[in-house]
């Protein structure tokens, strides 16, 4: 069995989405910011006239900020709520992966991180970060930019 | 479903609203001929279509029904008021039954034997004089052909030519008495015999027609004619096509802004003229569709009869209903929005409002009432009015009622203006009504018909005069889809806030800004022609500025009766826009309604106007009724005893919570909790209970479940948990430990200084907080209770 997954970096950490949930790839994001929204939410999107949130996956992953000099590639992915925006640092190539080279997080994955990343597919020099695209959307429990 | 299925339920549906209408009025002329055959049609046509799609028990009840209309409709009985309760108590039968066919695709267990029963006794009953019933034979004649002629203009032509048909000529002569169906029957043999005259030529020729007649009767035909295909011309769609619809051309809307505003930089002429043409079109079309989704407010005060008669027989009263402006359109959502508020209104006017015929004639009124519906539009709002001649609201009673119930202080009342006094009928648990009836008890509250209107953007108004009626006053927009706003600048963003909640602008002198400002105790006001305006800066609301909130215009906001001024750094223009929703992790926040794209592709927030009054600390009577239970808290003069649960909550903290907002209290085994996704959860009396740790609620204000990977819970020992229901849902509240029940007043507090507390008071003794429980379940990062969201009541 193998699946397609659509891949994407940040900070030179390779992330996998099947890509059966991606609706589409955004060169340039332009964000209009919402004050008092979570920090993981860094702002919405105008994708052809419907509003879309846009996920800092930087942010959401607890990884450091994004340097200004490198704007943000915009992945669409759709959840049970719609579309919704992911913020990453630039785009990888599509890939069939089999299952075989799938292993699940190590146990020394910090706890909040097990349900985001599911788990690593074991690639050439490489491992590929699967995430699990509704509980990367959930950001319950997260520290709330508003207190 | 079978398709055939569904068209019969959308069609009995519609014809049973009319029904409803035209019983009632029958009941005013018994002996409308019109009215009966029309009533008599429908359920024929619905006793027919059961018949042949098998509810056998729809069609007894009809067919019970249908001989009873068909015996008054010959004249053979007259409407008393007893048969016209049974034909209606049909009609809500039937209703049932559609409805349960709408779920089961069957017509239900209940047979309604004692309703048919009821329906054949009277069938019974003693027939009336002969003339009359000759009278009414002779109607039947006319009414048995009536049906038929809306199908008759095309397809009556191959019919025989001997029968008179209301299609043709002879048919409609004969309707109207004025020629015998032998003289048709001449006229047509003529014609068969090679007369090439027209029958009427002919009729006239023999001098059995007067030629004026003659004109008559064909107008006559060509008035129906018009009226069948009027009738062809319309179809049915599909309502979630139309909203598709709607949202395209929203869509088309911007776009053509964004078009127009880059067409305003280029020069070629044949482009700038095709964007002029689309612009054009566009507008049109966004009005045309609009208009797809407007229906006449008909729809809504056809009903009232009914509702009036129902409950005025109820409660013995006589009433009569007035329609005024009943062609006015409105959008099918607000519609529905304001349906059941109108229907609460009108209840509320016959039962609390109109007198007793007796009382009435005492006070020198007519014994019948009057319920006046009128509706018209008003800059670009659609007024809708319901007023009554009854006795008027006593202003007094509803303060002493508020006052008894704890909602607001005597001084308070005493202070109140009548207005704001009248307004005091919104909150729950004030009603003004001497008892509870059958009629009051039922349906929604005021405080829901409040709501349901505010919720749609709207407003309530209400005049009263006592001894001579009530008015109430809705105002609702006339559509959502589209709204008015203005636009503002603070700290270079830009947000929409909607026209509806704009009172006026007041721009500070630009040179010495700030002067207008004073200070109360830290709390910025601006002097308004004399009286104190509550600021709200709108940078440090949105924490969009580190220095100090700054700001050079005020807009004058109104939140129900209450204003306070939003300062803001530029004004720019007003703009028609069309309102987005939020994705969910947006939606928590209160102080937005949503997005929406400008001319230039940008995007914007609009403000929630409300929402912005109440996290500015505004009080308002917020549609969820919650500040307003804050405040009337946080008065002192409440001296009611209740029962409070004292625990200590969280690290020593002492907290108490009113008994009946408790279900039970339980101690369990810590071993006994179990982990159901991100919630921990026990198995309680067959249900699982999700529970919630208070102090992590109150702590980090984050996420009542607990972390999955915390190892500290569930702890060894028992663990106690005050069970609350909220919204029939049970939830666990994990607490220290339980201290005390106790019976004691809360009347010395002060306002709370964390989330999730309502106020602190002296229990006992001793400072304690009363925990604000729906604050806690309602809390947006509280996924547990978020399917629960609505209405959550703290007992007080």
């Amino acid at each position: 069995m193998t699946k397609q997954f659509s891949t994407f970096y940040l900070q030179h950490l390779m992330f996998g989405v099947e890509s059966q949930n991606i609706q589409e790839v955004l060169r340039t994001v332009e964000l209009t910011e919402v004050p008092l929204a979570p920090k993981a939410i860094a702002g919405l999107m105008n994708l052809r006239g419907q509003i879309v949130s846009a996920l800092d996956l930087r942010q959401r992953l607890e990884l450091n900020d994004r340097q200004k000099a490198h704007p943000p590639t915009g992945v669409v992915i759709r959840t049970v709520d719609g579309l919704m925006g992911l913020l990453v640092d630039g785009i990888g190539d599509v890939m069939d992966v089999d299952e075989s080279t799938f292993e699940e997080s190590p146990e020394t994955l910090a706890p909040q991180m097990r349900s985001v990343i599911v788990g690593v597919h074991k690639l050439k020099g490489n491992l590929m970060h699967v995430l699990d695209t509704s509980s990367v959307c959930d950001l319950k429990g997260l520290q709330d930019a508003k207190a | 479903m079978d398709d055939l299925i569904k068209e019969f339920l959308v069609e009995s549906n519609e014809n049973l609203d009319r029904l409803d209408t035209e019983l009632v009025k029958l009941e005013g002329t018994p002996d409308s001929r019109e009215l009966l055959a029309s009533i008599f049609r429908t359920i024929h046509s619905i006793k027919g279509a059961c018949g042949f799609l098998g509810f056998q028990k729809l069609e007894t009840l009809t067919h019970a029904g249908e001989n009873l209309l068909s015996k008054l409709r010959d004249g053979k009985l007259v409407l008393t008021p007893e048969i016209g309760s049974a034909l209606l108590s049909m009609v809500d039968a039937i209703r049932e039954m559609l409805a349960a066919i709408n779920v089961t695709e069957h017509d239900g267990e209940d047979a309604r034997v004692g309703l048919i029963d009821q329906l054949k006794e009277l069938l019974e009953q003693e027939p009336v004089s002969v003339a009359t019933s000759r009278r009414a034979m002779a109607r039947e004649n006319c009414e048995e052909s009536k049906p038929e002629s809306k199908v008759a203009t095309p397809a009556a032509a191959g019919r025989s030519k001997k029968t008179p048909h209301v299609g043709k000529l002879g048919g409609t002569l004969v309707e109207q008495r004025c020629v015998k169906p032998e003289d048709v029957a001449r006229a047509l043999e003529a014609q068969e015999g090679g007369d090439t005259r027209p029958i009427g030529a002919i009729l006239v020729g023999l001098g059995l027609l007067k030629s004026d007649e003659l004109a008559e009767a064909l107008r006559l035909m060509e008035e129906r004619r018009s009226k069948a295909t009027s009738q062809d011309s319309t179809i049915r769609v599909q309502v979630t096509l139309l909203d598709r619809l709607m949202n395209l051309v929203g869509e088309l809307v911007l776009a053509r802004n964004q078009v127009l505003q880059y067409a305003a930089q280029q020069k070629d002429n044949a482009f700038l003229g095709t964007i002029q043409q689309l612009n054009l079109v566009t507008s049109e079309l966004r009005e045309g569709v609009m208009k797809t989704r407007m229906q006449p407010i008909s729809r809504l005060f056809d009903k009232v009869p009914r509702v009036a008669r129902d409950v005025s027989v109820g409660c013995g009263k006589q009433v009569h209903v007035d329609t005024e402006g009943k062609d006015t359109e409105l959008d099918r959502t607000l519609l529905e929005a304001i349906n059941d508020p109108l229907t609460h209104l009108v209840r509320n006017a016959i039962d609390h409002g109109i007198e007793t015929p007796d009382s009435r004639v005492r006070a020198g009124k007519p014994p019948e009432g009057v319920v006046r519906l009128r509706a018209s539009h008003e800059g670009g709002q659609v007024l809708i009015e319901i007023s009554d001649d009854g006795a008027g609201i006593d202003v007094e009673k509803i303060k002493s009622k508020a006052v008894e119930r704890g909602a607001i202080g005597a001084d308070q009342a005493a202070r109140m203006s009548s207005t704001e006094a009248l307004n005091l009928i919104f909150l729950p648990g004030v009603s003004t009504a001497e008892k509870v009836t059958n009629v009051s008890g039922r349906g929604v509250g005021m405080d829901v018909v409040k709501t349901n209107i505010e919720h749609v953007g709207g407003s309530v108004e209400i005049q009263t005069k006592l001894g001579e009626g009530s008015t109430f006053k809705i105002k609702v927009p006339l559509t959502l889809a589209i709204v008015p706003v203005l636009v503002v600048r603070s700290v270079g963003r830009r947000f929409a806030i909607p026209q509806m909640n704009l009172v006026e602008l007041v721009r500070l002198d630009a040179g010495q800004s700030g002067s207008g400002i004073e200070l109360v105790h830290g709390a910025p006001v601006y002097r308004l022609r004399g009286r104190l305006l509550p600021l709200v800066y709108l940078d440090r609301e949105l924490k969009l500025r580190e220095e100090e909130p700054n700001g050079q215009n005020i807009l004058v906001l109104q939140v129900d009766s209450r204003r306070f001024g939003l300062v803001v750094d530029e004004v720019h223009d007003t703009e028609e826009i069309v309102v987005k929703p939020l994705g969910k992790h947006l939606k928590g926040i209160r102080v937005y309604a949503g997005a929406t794209i400008m001319g230039d592709g940008q995007l914007a927030l609009i403000l929630d106007v409300p929402g912005l009054a109440e996290s500015a600390g505004i009080k308002t009577e917020s549609p969820d009724g919650q500040t307003i239970k804050a405040s009337a808290l946080n008065t002192k003069d409440t001296v009611e005893k209740q029962k409070l649960v004292l625990f200590d909550g969280a690290n020593g903290s002492r907290m108490a919570i009113p008994l009946n907002a408790l279900a039970r209290l339980e101690k369990l085994a810590g071993s006994d909790v179990e982990r159901s996704g991100n919630e921990w959860v026990v198995q309680y009396r067959g249900q699982i209970l999700p529970l919630i740790h208070l102090s992590r609620v109150l702590e980090v204000r984050r996420d009542g479940g607990l972390a999955p990977n915390d190892t500290t819970f569930p702890p060894p020992g028992s663990i106690d948990v005050l069970v609350i229901q909220e919204n029939g849902r049970l939830f666990g509240l994990i607490v220290n430990t339980i201290i005390d029940i106790v019976e004691d007043t809360t009347e010395v507090r002060i306002p709370a200084t964390r989330a999730g507390v309502l106020y602190s008071a002296v229990i006992g003794q001793r400072v304690t907080e009363m925990l604000d429980v729906s604050g806690i379940l309602q809390a947006p990062e509280q996924g547990v209770v978020e399917r629960s969201k609505a209405m959550a009541v703290v007992p007080v």
